[in-house]
């Protein structure tokens, strides 16, 4: 169990802020770090890596500062998003060379586990040059997995893998935070975070724009309506039941769909609102899905705000 | 201080093709010519040390230097790759270290060797002409590998200045402004190459002893301010 902690952490290069004053602590899970390009994630991850020192704050590893702290790769694994690797030697060889870098006792047979986690055996005498993206990323992977590290750093991991390979990614990323190892990965690619990560950190402009699970910080921004999909015996007497109250501010029937869309402005009052009038009005709900508590929708709020 | 896969990987690195293929050029055509001019002029001891003097130590052992040198580290930081060697629990100290011997290495092997099997063929080692330039180069590789190691973790146009500093300093300056040979490791190398030719074979604008010290604290220095540069190396990001 390790968990990262950013304290007050700036940097800047020149006069370009690239990430201000954020503070946030990652623990066992997996976390996604989600802001649009340019928002300075892979700048933050560089800095957890100990790739490059705050201009001001710390970053720490279960206390221990983490830049210029070369004992930290121990419990460290990292999962660069440049492509460069060392293309003219085989797969099976670039995984053994960083066993052996970490100095562990049998590199042979880390490096035969690792390749057998990320399913990469049967190309692991081939050259790295001869990789496809997704296969490279897979060998990146088992290199950062060779030292069974209790924190694994991952940026722009799901760059260029095809559907097959990302949804394999996935999974072993998953398996990694249920074994209680702490995984972060950034992405400006919501559907991904969604699908992976509850717990997400933002970043945009530099800032640390809101932190938790994804839903719950949809829910806090009141500011916002909250859009619903109803489908009911008879969205109609729904609908007068529902704009009756003051947590909703706007209905549309859509006949043509046979949905009832509703935008409520009290979340709390509106869930416990919409069953009560269903079940006085003798009305049976199908289906209430929110239509816009995907990640993208959190996402450009908080962008926008 | 020295770490058995880092040496691997940055030897690997360097013997790759095109590297390998410049590496292994320069000795070749210092050869041929060798082989050409005895047998088309016959065995002299000042032609020996024109060729010598002016071509292998002059211009082949700075190139090679640039070549292993900035070779051994620059490619790596260029494109990302180091970033696998400074995610270990090894110390920065080290790996400078290790690709530093291994620079060493590559230079001693392609650039002192050959000088003194060219000085073989040339004159038969006449005034030990050729174990006093194969010394010298091997002498000169040493300090040209730990000054561009130094200048490939310094700057991304390594080769850039490296061979602006081989060609425009050490063959240029250096031939033609009398204070800039006191600071010229070809001068250095010269010098101990004097000393152990025949008397008057092999002249040197440096004493040897200034030019051990100069030669044991460049090494040092350019070493030490290449361990120090690739600990505090930051590796940004692509945003």
């Amino acid at each position: 169990m390790t968990t990262l902690s950013i304290d007050g952490v700036s940097r800047w290069f020149g006069n370009v802020v690239a990430v201000n004053d954020v503070t946030m602590t990652i623990g066992p899970g997996v976390t996604g770090l989600l802001g649009p390009n340019g928002a300075g994630k892979s700048t933050l991850i560089n800095m957890m890596a100990g790739f490059l020192a705050p201009s001001t704050g710390s970053v720490t590893l279960d206390g221990a500062v983490v830049w210029r702290n070369e004992e930290a790769y121990r419990q460290l694994g990292i999962v660069p998003e440049r492509e460069a690797m060392y293309d003219f030697l085989t797969g099976e060889e670039f995984v053994r060379a960083n066993a052996e870098l970490h100095g562990l006792p049998d590199p042979v047979a880390a490096t035969r586990r690792a390749l057998a986690t990320v399913e990469m055996e049967h190309a692991a005498g081939r050259r790295v040059e001869t990789y496809s993206k997704g296969m490279r990323q897979r060998v990146k992977m088992a290199s950062a997995l060779v030292h069974d590290p209790s924190v694994l750093l991952l940026d722009e991991p799901f760059n260029g893998m095809d559907p097959r390979q990302r949804l394999q990614l996935m999974e072993l990323l998953r398996r990694m935070g249920a074994e209680g190892r702490t995984v972060l990965f950034s992405s400006h690619i919501l559907e991904e975070v969604e699908q992976l990560a509850r717990h997400i950190e933002v970043m945009v402009a530099g800032r640390h724009a809101a932190s938790g699970d994804f839903r719950r910080i949809r829910r806090l921004m009141t500011d916002r309506p909250h859009r619903y999909v109803v489908r009911s015996s008879d969205d109609r007497v729904l609908a007068a039941a529902l704009i009756a109250d003051d947590s909703t501010s706007g209905l549309e029937l859509d006949v043509k769909d046979g949905v009832l869309r509703v935008e409520a402005v009290d979340f709390a009052r509106f869930t416990e609102l919409l069953p009560r009038v269903a079940r006085e009005r003798g009305v049976r709900l199908y289906e209430v899905t929110p239509s816009d508590e995907s990640l993208e929708s959190v996402f450009s709020y908080l962008v926008a705000a | 201080m020295y770490n058995a896969t880092v040496a691997r990987l940055t030897y690997r690195a360097l013997l790759g093709r095109k590297r390998a293929a410049l590496l292994f050029a320069l000795p070749l055509l210092l050869l041929v010519i060798s082989v050409a001019v005895r047998l088309l002029a016959g065995a002299d001891d000042g032609t020996t040390g024109d060729l010598l003097g002016g071509f292998a130590l002059a211009t082949m052992v700075p190139l090679i230097g640039v070549i292993a040198g900035t070779g051994a580290i620059a490619p790596e930081i260029d494109d990302g790759s180091i970033v696998y060697l400074l995610s270990k629990p090894v110390r920065r100290s080290v790996v400078i270290l290790t690709k530093l011997l291994v620079a060493m290495g590559v230079s001693v092997f392609f650039s002192a060797i050959p000088t003194f099997f060219a000085g073989l063929i040339l004159d038969g080692n006449s005034r030990h002409l050729a174990v006093a330039y194969g010394v010298a180069a091997a002498v000169a590789s040493l300090a040209y590998s730990a000054i561009f190691l130094l200048l490939g973790v310094v700057t991304r146009h390594a080769v850039v200045a490296g061979l602006v500093y081989a060609l425009v300093w050490e063959s240029l300056i250096g031939s033609l402004v009398p204070g800039a040979r006191t600071l010229s490791v070809q001068q250095w190398a010269l010098a101990s190459a004097s000393h152990i030719a025949d008397g008057g074979a092999i002249s040197a604008q440096v004493g040897l002893p200034v030019a051990i010290v100069l030669l044991v604290v460049v090494t040092l220095g350019a070493t030490w301010g290449a361990a120090g540069k690739l600990r505090r190396l930051t590796l940004a990001g692509e945003e």
